[in-house]
């Protein structure tokens, strides 16, 4: 009952919200252009529900391609790092600066770069740079996580560096890398959409071109509709990553057992 | 008098900005003795045991160690189990790192487990021990190689006192059948008394000898044994030298 209660509780807020939205509209003659009915969003929805949920899959795979090529070189970067405190002292300050850099003023030389007839490219490319530091630091972080004393007794037993890599540094970093790739599919969402406004064209047909278009011809309920499309698929990505994030915490967690029991 | 196994000869560690941690300090194990280090916190007594693994060089003296690999081992105060791998497996560790096939290595942590009656727990994972039986896979994990050397570093300290006074015998058995030395590092005056036949009291950082007490009995202890007057006096002498060393310092 209380479960329910705490899930009902949003909802009804949602739909007073909504209600009330929906009353000014019509109490103050709103005009469509400016502020459309919560009804003309949902009219919106259903007639253009076929170009809503292609432009979603199109910003989702770019988003996804994003995430593929900043876990790729992150991944590489910190295994790296791990490996050899040079190498990490080199790339530190080289990661960093992507992380503080406004990845948006990139946009125009990525334009250039891509090309006009390939604003995909130049799209991903941006949002893997988002995606890319906090994938970095958490796989990097997690590979530096394993207790200390089971370092010693890898020292004590002689262990090779890949033994040491296999069997105690790579799965004590599991949950940093989940936690780490959590953040960057999250950030590569906002990043494929932020970029495509920049640096999106006719070519790459996401939720952002979408919202663009509909700007372009006045037709805020279809922008509001692809606004709730692009938060809803935030949404359920998030929730979907949040229940795998359970199931391998479970499986690779650090709870020890840890002095009297 | 037999062949020293491993010797610490005027051994100082000085970590960088905290200054000297230990010594000069000299202690030598002869092979299949049991010694027990005991002095007040920040003495070195830790340090000095990670000399012993090898896992440190003094910054100056020399420390001698007539060991192969896999002959020392090492429990911690904690039980440092992989927290997500069976206690079998985690027995199996230190011949996994060696390269025994996985067999023979699954037969040999079975039969270590075996010994300490843990037998049917092979499967769980630490978070499912309790910490006395996590604290005996740890124990298990370092005898199942056999080694010469076991470094034991205050592995029973977070243990309540029934559960302690268990694994010392567990300790003391496990010497009884392989004879490894044992260097045992602890703050309690009791524990080193019963598990010991010497005693190194060391005083106050940077920790150098203050005496050295042998003990009178038995190993195993017989039953009762905490209550003989042999076992009270030798308790007594060691709580006196380490008295005495804290007093020196102040």
């Amino acid at each position: 009952m209380r479960r329910l209660i705490d899930i009902a509780a949003p909802l009804v807020l949602i739909a007073v919200l909504l209600g009330l939205w929906q009353a000014a509209c019509t109490a103050f003659d709103v005009p469509a252009f400016f502020l459309p009915k919560p009804t003309d969003v949902v009219a919106a929805l259903i007639a253009r529900w076929p170009v809503l949920l292609q432009s979603a899959w199109n910003t989702f795979v770019m988003a996804l391609l994003a995430l593929v090529f900043a876990s790729a070189t992150a991944c590489a970067f910190a295994l790296g790092s791990a490996l050899n405190g040079l190498f990490e002292r080199a790339v530190r300050p080289i990661a960093l600066t992507l992380q503080v850099t406004p990845v948006m003023a990139l946009a125009p030389l990525f334009q250039v770069w891509a090309g006009l007839d390939h604003a995909m490219r130049a799209v991903v490319g941006l949002a893997a740079i988002i995606a890319f530091f906090p994938i970095f630091s958490g796989v990097l972080t997690g590979l530096k996580s394993a207790d200390p004393d089971l370092e010693r007794l890898f020292d004590l037993y002689q262990a090779t560096p890949l033994q040491r890599l296999f069997k105690l540094r790579l799965p004590s970093s599991i949950p940093f890398v989940i936690e780490g790739h959590r953040v960057g599919l999250g950030l590569s969402i906002v990043g494929a959409v932020v970029a495509e406004f920049v640096a999106g064209s006719g070519q790459t047909q996401g939720l952002a071109w979408r919202i663009v278009e509909a700007q372009h011809r006045l037709q805020i309920a279809d922008m509001i509709a692809a606004l709730v499309v692009l938060v809803a698929m935030a949404l359920a990505l998030n929730l979907l990553l949040s229940i795998f994030e359970r199931k391998a915490l479970q499986r690779w967690g650090k709870r020890t057992a840890l002095g009297p029991g | 008098m037999a062949e020293p196994l491993a010797a610490l000869t005027d051994a100082e560690v000085d970590y960088p900005r905290r200054g000297r941690a230990l010594g000069p300090f000299s202690l030598s194990l002869k092979p299949g003795e049991i010694v027990a280090l005991t002095g007040p916190s920040g003495c070195g007594k830790s340090t000095a045991l990670r000399l012993f693994a090898g896992l440190e060089q003094p910054t100056r003296g020399t420390v001698s160690r007539h060991l192969a690999r896999g002959e020392t081992s090492l429990v911690f105060q904690a039980p440092t189990l992989i927290p997500w791998a069976s206690a079998l497996t985690n027995v199996a560790l230190p011949l996994d790192l060696a390269g025994v096939a996985e067999h023979e290595r699954c037969e040999r942590a079975k039969v270590a487990l075996a010994r300490v009656g843990l037998g049917d727990v092979g499967d769980a994972r630490p978070d499912q021990l309790s910490g006395g039986m996590a604290m005996r896979v740890s124990l298990t994990r370092a005898i199942v190689t056999e080694p010469k050397l076991l470094l034991l570093d205050e592995p029973f300290a977070a243990l309540d006192s029934v559960t302690r006074r268990g694994l010392i015998e567990d300790v003391h058995r496990l010497w009884s059948q392989s004879k490894p030395a044992i260097l045992f590092v602890t703050h309690d005056v009791e524990e080193a008394a019963y598990l010991a036949e010497r005693v190194v009291v060391m005083t106050p950082g940077p920790g150098r000898t203050a005496a050295e007490i042998d003990t009178r009995g038995p190993i195993p202890r017989p039953p009762g044994f905490r209550a003989t007057p042999d076992f009270r006096e030798t308790a007594e002498a060691i709580a006196h030298a380490l008295a005495g060393a804290m007093g020196h310092a102040a």
